[in-house]
């Protein structure tokens, strides 16, 4: 960046003051105002009262599902947000401590050691990994951590299903032991999400007042600039241990959960795909910001599992297509002409197709219910449509990419047909994949957010120093 | 007495001599300047001295004793500051966050660290709370010297105060200095600004190509015909 003036400087200075943008800032503003007791007090309120408002034990596995990712997320937070290595590695601490646990807690090596013991010995062996992955790691910057790191958590993957002797190989460890604690046991859903609740807020308190003292505030200098740092006599290095061997320690502590959530542990449970989850609820969160890496959690936890289940995902569909149409398209004439054009379009090409090739009608929406029989009505749409939603596809990306490229008013023309066809191609391939159909709606749910706060839903903005 | 001695000093980076022979003293309480135009090692003396580089021949001495082959962490634990060029806060944390990271081995008493460099620079008192890289140039120059005075060094090295600020921000920063300097501490900047670094200087040195060019009082050299041809060459 080119130097410029100290007067320019001056005169520029309040665009460079830290201000609330967009849409949801006077939320975030609010939120600011919150004291930090207050917060956490109300994060266990919240925990705390969420299960008397649901009977049903799959909703209890999804707060502990929602949970577990939330303390993950707080761990890579310490790594990634304040310490700022990027660490593609995480999830092998995770599985580690999955695996010690379910290790000297299953008959695999025939040890039942209690809950708290065991709980401790996953902590330390956690901490001592990361120290270790550490070790080589401390001199590495930026990319060349990434690569090392990653490596790590294939080598961890690779390690678990080969070592069949310790590990059980590609079937796991089966029949893990319950977390027994001052002789209570823990078997049900609802017990182990008040667990899981509980470590989660710990691990926030202890988080908070790390966050605050003075290595919490070394971790974020030696991100901002390690040679300033360096020359303030911080321990470079020192430092970036201890980020490793805190954040390994928390997620071996979530791994040692969830082994006996799920009763117990295979490989598949610690592969890259769920690290990218994990990296999602910290950046969508906000980098650096504990309460952002919580909310960024139950956001994609949340969003995944509402997904998951064809109906909600069509209402979600459609919802958010209609929302993000209200909020982006002004004036109200211009959104009234859109929404309009929509339907027509829709009505007009359904009854010509209907009349000209009754076939190209013949398949039925996913929906059910008023929303069904409204899309039945207007939706092009054939009987078993692969190819043409396959083809339609491959439009579809090609459309979004030529829309944003256009001017405004080809924009607006062309917004009509685009969501007319991603419509088809809702109802025509992607709800029929689901599990493919989440990944691609959390990926765009993920571009959206970040392209309206690029600093994630609870970052603050960054600063240039010129 | 003296605190910083650098004796008979050669580094080179890879196979090019950048110093060579190169004497410099600091005595306690002093403000010295080190002159010198573009390429002519003055950021290396300052990186020798703080021991980012270390010298193929010479020796570096810091308060009498032997530093040449410790590393920078030591010589800043045992009394020496830096302010680093370009400032180099600490952008998205507060006032007080960068003071409190300045102090950061220091065991003394950090609240009286603090009213010391409060003393100094009221205006950092009064935006405590501010992020760094909302401050004015100014002001981020008296956050870069109070950060650096928070471990109460001995010796602050200054390095190009002056670059990047506007030639009234200039005179402010060298105003600053001199007011540190005042409370007895000693100071060595590196600076292209001659005129403005003797003004407050006691003594001053001119590097050139890695030598020492000239040496003198500050008075002396301010007359100088030399000075002239050291910085714009034969």
């Amino acid at each position: 960046m080119a130097r410029i003036g100290v007067d320019e400087w001056v005169a520029e200075s309040d665009q460079r003051t830290e201000g609330y943008r967009g849409r949801a800032s006077p939320l975030v503003a609010a939120w600011d105002r919150v004291p930090p007791a207050a917060r956490i007090l109300l994060l266990a309120v919240g925990l705390a009262v969420f299960p008397l408002t649901t009977g049903s034990d799959f909703v209890l596995r999804v707060g502990i599902n929602t949970l577990l990712l939330a303390i993950l997320a707080l761990g890579l937070n310490v790594v990634v947000g304040w310490a700022g290595l990027l660490d593609l590695g995480y999830i092998a601490f995770y599985g580690f401590g999955a695996y010690t646990y379910a290790l000297l807690s299953s008959e695999q090596l025939g040890i039942h050691l209690p809950t708290p013991l065991a709980v401790l010995i996953v902590l330390v062996a956690c901490a001592l990994l990361g120290l270790l992955l550490g070790l080589p790691s401390r001199r590495l910057l930026g990319d060349y951590l990434a690569i090392v790191t990653l490596f790590f958590g294939q080598i961890f993957v690779e390690l678990v299903v080969n070592l069949d002797a310790v590990t059980g190989g590609p079937s796991g460890i089966a029949g893990v032991d319950p977390f027994v604690l001052l002789g209570f046991e823990f078997l049900t859903p609802r017990d182990y999400y008040y667990l899981t609740a509980g470590a989660a807020v710990i691990v926030t308190l202890v988080l908070y007042l790390i966050g605050e003292s003075r290595t919490g505030r070394a971790w974020r200098a030696v991100r901002e600039d390690p040679l300033a740092a360096e020359m303030m006599t911080m321990p470079v290095n020192l430092l970036k241990l201890k980020a490793f061997a805190l954040g390994s320690a928390i997620a071996g502590l979530a791994g040692s959960i969830f082994a006996a959530v799920q009763i117990g542990v295979f490989p598949r449970n610690f592969e890259t795909p769920f690290l990218i989850l994990i990296y999602a609820a910290v950046i969508l969160g906000g980098a650096g910001s504990l309460a952002g890496a919580i909310l960024g959690a139950v956001v994609v936890s949340v969003s995944l599992e509402l997904l998951r289940d064809a109906d909600q995902a069509t209402v979600l569909f459609y919802g958010l297509l209609l929302a993000g149409l209200l909020a982006r398209v002004r004036p109200w004439r211009k959104l009234a002409a859109v929404l309009g054009g929509t339907i027509a379009l829709g009505l007009a090409l359904h009854a010509i197709a209907a009349a000209v090739w009754p076939e190209a009608v013949a398949g039925t929406p996913q929906a059910t219910g008023a929303l069904g029989d409204a899309l039945d009505a207007w939706l092009v749409l054939p009987e078993g449509a692969t190819t043409a939603g396959n083809i339609g596809f491959v439009v579809l990306v090609a459309a979004i990419i030529l829309f944003t490229q256009v001017r405004e008013r080809t924009r607006t023309l062309l917004l009509v047909p685009v969501i007319y066809l991603a419509a088809f191609v809702w109802e025509a391939r992607l709800v029929q994949e689901p599990s493919v159909t989440r990944q691609l709606l959390l990926g765009a749910l993920l571009v959206v957010v970040m392209i309206s706060r690029p600093r994630g839903l609870l970052g603050s903005e960054r600063k240039e120093i010129v | 007495m003296t605190l910083l001695r650098l004796d008979h000093v050669t580094t080179f980076y890879g196979q090019i001599r950048i110093l060579e022979d190169l004497c410099i003293d600091v005595g306690a309480g002093e403000l010295v300047c080190l002159l010198g135009g573009n390429a002519s090692g003055k950021s290396t003396t300052l990186k020798t001295a703080l021991g980012l580089v270390r010298p193929r021949s010479g020796r570096v001495e810091l308060d009498g004793e032997d530093v040449t082959d410790r590393p920078a962490s030591y010589r800043i634990s045992k009394g020496m500051a830096i302010v680093p060029e370009n400032r180099r806060l600490f952008a998205p944390m507060t006032v007080l966050e960068n003071l409190e990271l300045g102090g950061y081995l220091a065991d003394g008493d950090r609240e009286q660290a603090l009213d010391r460099v409060y003393g100094l620079f009221p205006r950092l008192h009064e935006r405590r709370t501010q992020l760094a890289g909302t401050l004015s140039g100014g002001e981020q120059q008296m956050l870069a010297m109070g950060r650096a005075l928070m471990s109460e060094p001995k010796l602050l090295l200054m390095d190009e105060p002056s670059m990047g600020l506007a030639p009234v921000l200039v005179e402010q920063n060298f105003e600053i200095i001199a007011q540190v300097n005042e409370t007895g501490m000693a100071v060595l900047v590196v600076e292209q600004n001659a005129n403005m670094s003797l003004a407050i200087a006691d003594r001053g040195y001119v590097l050139q190509t890695g030598r020492i060019a000239l040496a003198d009082s500050a008075a002396a050299l301010l007359q100088s015909e030399d000075l002239k041809k050291a910085y714009l060459g034969r």
